[in-house]
């Protein structure tokens, strides 16, 4: 064997650990008799907490060690023959992914420890579909063949259906007449929405591959399809990723989706699967279709503009927490779909940046509504209020995670949203101006959160016994602030690590266009 | 080639139809009590026949009886196909007809004479041979949907089924002639040139969509559908599991090979029927599938829908899109086998269930089963990473190559569609509250059947999918 430590298959060890995970606690399950539920789920936890802990080490030395964060082109790459004639599995990182990567594997072990004690029902279920899960997220962030891709962005829907589904929150809904859990409309609803936007993003994979004979996505890069082709592609793209990321006017079941998920879920569904929309843009529509990315960018602006303006307003008149931080979400990815498709680079990176940054802050605010609902089974406004007495630990958290959803400069969303703004301001000013005002309305939305939960004093007497954050919590929670302020105070290596990629996708975009003279 | 000679080629229908025989003459003289056994034994004939097809195949032709009978990799690929499912549909029928005491030694009987007229189909080259095939095994068929006598429901559908069935002969036989007359051939090959000829071909086209007509009623596609969901419903559960599975893939394997081989001339004006066949079956499938609450009425509407991205593929005319079609039929098989075993363990001590409201909380009272159904139900929804969606994939392919981009549209949409129900079924397993639960107990047969079809599903897109579609292609590539 000449091939040395560093060529072994590393990424598809990463993605395949949690796939071990979940094979050991079906093991478990599937041996333990009737009345060992307890062990059954406390051996779950466990090995939950000890798989997605090792994927996260493995990955971050994998980073470490092997990763050369100035390299341009794809790294780690694996190649295997898979259904022949141009389909392979290929798996590689670059600047782009490699962070994602590193967010899935450092949030799935978060989600477990923050799902520790609030799910206690099928429990190893719980965790199963987690781990698979983290397998198809990496996969998603490592495909190298546009089929592999799609097989990872669509496998991901299954365990999330079930999760919402089966550990969602109570409650119902008046739908066609009937009554139903409101949990169950929440996840048909994700599913059904995500599936009708890649089926599309299907048909325009076969005609590429019947088109240029391979779905290798290095070659699809650099593969010039037509003008006219490029529109109906970009389009059909455009449908999958714009449910995904999302984008207005599709976004209307993250809110749903979001509100209904169990803690842990929502965190996912934030922090990584709709950063899997803004990947498939600067991985997919941009290099590949660079004349019609053009062509677009008015549309896209306008949509990213009334996501920001329309979803912020829609977040200022939400009742309940977990809807408001959903539609901020909204609001803040149409920072990210302005940004990548303003062909700066400062607005791309930017872009990129964001959706880390919105990983971390999204994540860590559905954390903090998990802790409020953990202890009261609410997610209304109007149920809290003068939290602060009682609770002075989670009032300081909640504040810097507030603030830097805000984008409070020296805080990790400042970055993120300013840098997009600068990329577009060069490209078309009013876009970016429109785009501003979003920044205002977040505070508003932001800040009325904040005080109506957390100030004053408590007047709801069941809120009289609320105790503070046990170790567990200020853990999670304490660790996601030093991440938030350390990429906020110093987002360089961060945007080094994108360059490379972000520079090497402009170079495609403005070589098609100056070819195209435009 | 002597008469000897050629009869070397057709070992496995000659072995099949005397042993068959054999087996009706031993099962005369030992009764119903023997049943069992003669089901053990067609098992075994079907595993000799299928050892007798050789397997590999050549990959050229040989034409025997005067071109009424091909042998070549695509009739032998099919016949593997139809033997190794007629094997798991008679294994996974066995405890169900001892429990329900229908236990007749003709069933297995049946299903081998079902099965050697498929065989003959999927061989056949001239008109003639294709109807013999046809009507062989329709006879067996009609008497199996009917097989529970005492039941109402059952002999209706056998009735039924047995009505639409002749009516579809008829059309069948008459199409048939309009061919003979305007070709003046009944070969596929020498209909083939009678329809180059050029000139005015009104008649042909005639004839040509009566036979379409009649073979789509046989693989059930819309709109000549309307039998399958009361025979499915109203035949014995392990016949339907036969329905669904076996003769579907002889029906679509005949189709593709009567429509490339005696009509390659005339592509562009059958392409249209075909397609819009597919796409009223995609569409019959995924919008009657959603109110049903029977779930072997779900699987028939589920199977319309099938067979129209399979029709899909026919519609692309060409070597992707036959071996597309293989494929699919390949993997539909062996997901419709799995899913019957599941609503064959159905079962609760007061007898079967077919409501999908059994299913409920299914998760948390049997998880191995529950994993199973969600798997074979994603699977059919074409949902990757699962083996159905590869299956679809290959099958939009080749309809986006062969220039039908619409129908690939309207295909994949109807696919999301057709998700709804599919997850209507997932609902019932996992976000319901419990009910009673089923019998642990289903029998080995039953349980291998799952557990292989599950682990196919899963393990498929690594291991088998690539294999797989090396295989169809070259059994694919002599018709062309």
């Amino acid at each position: 064997m000449t091939e040395t430590f560093a060529q072994q298959p590393w990424l598809s060890t990463i993605m395949f650990l949690p796939l071990i995970g979940a094979l050991l606690i079906i093991i478990n399950r599937l041996l333990a008799r009737g009345d060992e539920e307890e062990i059954v789920a406390w051996r779950a936890r466990w090995i939950a907490m000890f798989t997605t802990l090792v994927t996260f080490a493995v990955s971050f030395g994998v980073y470490y060690l092997f990763y050369d964060p100035v390299a341009e082109g794809y790294q780690l790459v694996e190649t295997i023959p898979w259904l022949g004639k141009g389909i392979a599995y290929k798996v590689g990182v670059d600047g782009i992914s490699i962070l994602f990567v590193l967010l899935t594997t450092f949030f799935l072990p978060i989600c477990i420890l923050a799902s520790w004690k609030s799910v206690n029902k099928r429990v190893a279920d719980f965790m199963i579909a987690f781990l698979v899960l983290e397998s198809f997220m990496i996969g998603t962030f490592t495909a190298l063949d546009l089929l592999l891709f799609y097989v990872f962005f669509e496998a991901g829907l299954i365990p999330m259906f079930i999760l919402i589904g089966v550990w969602g929150s109570e409650g119902s809904r008046q739908f066609l007449g009937r009554e139903i859990p409101a949990r169950v409309y929440a996840a048909f609803k994700f599913f059904l929405f995500t599936l009708v936007g890649s089926v599309l993003l299907l048909v325009a994979l076969m005609w590429i591959y019947g088109k240029a004979g391979t779905t290798d996505i290095v070659v699809l890069q650099n593969y010039e399809f037509s003008a006219t082709a490029q529109k109906w592609l970009w389009l059909a793209f455009f449908a999958s990723f714009a449910v995904k990321i999302p984008m207005w006017p599709v976004h209307t079941w993250l809110p749903d989706a979001h509100v209904q998920a169990p803690t842990g879920a929502s965190v996912v569904l934030a922090a990584i699967m709709l950063k899997m929309g803004g990947y498939g843009f600067i991985r997919f529509s941009l290099p590949m279709f660079p004349l019609a990315s053009a062509d677009f960018q008015i549309f896209i602006f306008s949509l990213s503009v009334i996501a920001i303006i329309y979803t912020s307003l829609v977040a200022f008149a939400q009742e309940d927490m977990k809807k408001l931080i959903a539609y901020s979400s909204v609001a803040h990815m149409g920072f990210v779909t302005m940004g990548l498709f303003s062909g700066t680079e400062q607005g791309m990176e930017g872009a990129l940046f964001q959706m880390l940054s919105h990983g971390f802050i999204s994540g860590a605010l559905f954390l903090c509504v998990g802790v409020l609902y953990d202890r009261m089974h609410t997610r209304e406004i109007a149920f809290y209020g003068g939290l602060v007495t009682r609770m002075k630990l989670f009032a300081f958290v909640f504040m810097v995670f507030t603030m830097a959803n805000i984008g409070l400069p020296g805080l990790s969303g400042f970055v993120g949203e300013i840098l997009p703004l600068i990329g577009t301001y060069e490209i078309n000013s009013w876009t970016a101006i429109f785009a501003t005002s979003g920044v205002i309305f977040s505070a508003a939305y932001g800040l009325r959160l904040y005080r109506e939960v957390m100030m004053g004093t408590i007047t709801n007497e069941k809120l009289a016994t609320i105790n503070d954050l046990d170790r567990r919590e200020t853990f999670i929670l304490g660790l996601l602030v030093l991440i938030i302020i350390f990429f906020g105070v110093n987002p360089t290596p961060t945007l080094m690590v994108f360059s490379p990629a972000v520079d090497s996708v402009l170079e495609i975009y403005n070589t098609a266009l100056a070819a195209a003279s435009r | 080639m002597t008469f000897w000679d050629q009869i070397d080629y057709a070992y496995p229908e000659i072995f099949l139809a005397l042993a068959a025989m054999g087996l009706l003459i031993l099962g005369v003289f030992i009764g119903d009590k023997g049943s069992r056994e003669i089901g053990f034994g067609a098992v075994g004939i079907l595993i000799i026949a299928t050892f007798l097809t050789g397997f590999n195949g050549s990959a050229d032709r040989v034409s025997i009886f005067d071109g009424a009978f091909a042998i070549d990799s695509y009739a032998v690929f099919a016949k593997c196909a139809l033997y190794l499912g007629a094997i798991f549909a008679i294994l996974l029928s066995d405890r169900f007809l001892v429990r329900e005491k229908l236990q007749r030694f003709e069933y297995s009987i049946l299903i081998l004479l079902a099965v050697l007229g498929m065989s003959i189909m999927v061989s056949a080259t001239d008109l003639i041979a294709m109807y013999l095939g046809i009507e062989l095994q329709s006879l067996a068929l009609y008497i199996m949907a009917a097989f529970n006598r005492d039941s109402r429901r059952s002999t209706e559908a056998g009735m039924k089924y047995f009505v639409l069935g002749a009516l579809s002969s008829g059309l069948l036989l008459y199409g048939a002639s309009l061919v003979y007359g305007f070709s003046g051939a009944t070969n596929f090959a020498a209909i083939a040139e009678g329809a180059a000829a050029g000139g005015n071909n009104i008649g042909l086209i005639f004839g040509l969509v009566f036979m379409v007509s009649a073979l789509a009623f046989k693989v059930s596609a819309a709109p000549f559908h309307m039998w399958t969901p009361d025979v499915y419903e109203g035949a014995p559960t392990p016949v339907t599991t036969f329905f669904a599975s076996v003769p579907k893939v002889a029906g679509m394997v005949l189709f593709a090979r009567f429509l490339v081989e005696a009509f390659p001339s005339i592509l562009d004006q059958w392409q249209g029927v075909i397609a819009l066949m597919a796409a009223a079956s995609m569409a019959v499938g995924a919008y009657s599938a959603m109110q049903q609450t029977n779930i072997k009425r779900l699987m028939a509407y589920s199977s319309i829908g099938h067979m129209g991205f399979v029709l899909m593929a026919v519609a692309a005319g060409n070597n992707e899109g036959v071996s597309a079609m293989l494929i699919y039929m390949t993997i539909y098989l062996v997901m419709t086998l799995g899913t019957f075993a599941l609503i064959l363990s159905m079962r609760r001590p007061e007898g079967m269930s077919e409501k999908i409201e059994d299913l409920s909380g299914l998760s948390k009272s049997d998880p191995a089963r529950a994993f199973m159904f969600t798997v074979l139900f994603f699977s059919l929804a074409g949902i990757p990473p699962l083996a159905g969606f590869f299956a679809k994939f290959f099958v939009f392919l080749a309809a986006v190559n062969a220039g039908l981009l619409w129908l690939a549209i309207f295909g994949v949409l109807m696919s999301a569609v057709s998700a709804y129900y599919y997850l209507r079924v997932i609902y019932f397993i996992w976000f319901k509250e419990p009910v009673a639960s089923f019998e642990k107990q289903t029998g080995a047969a039953i349980s291998v059947t799952a557990w292989s079809s599950t682990l196919f599903m899963v393990l498929g897109l690594i291991t088998l999918i690539g294999p797989l579609r090396l295989l169809a292609e070259k059994a694919a590539s002599v018709l062309f």
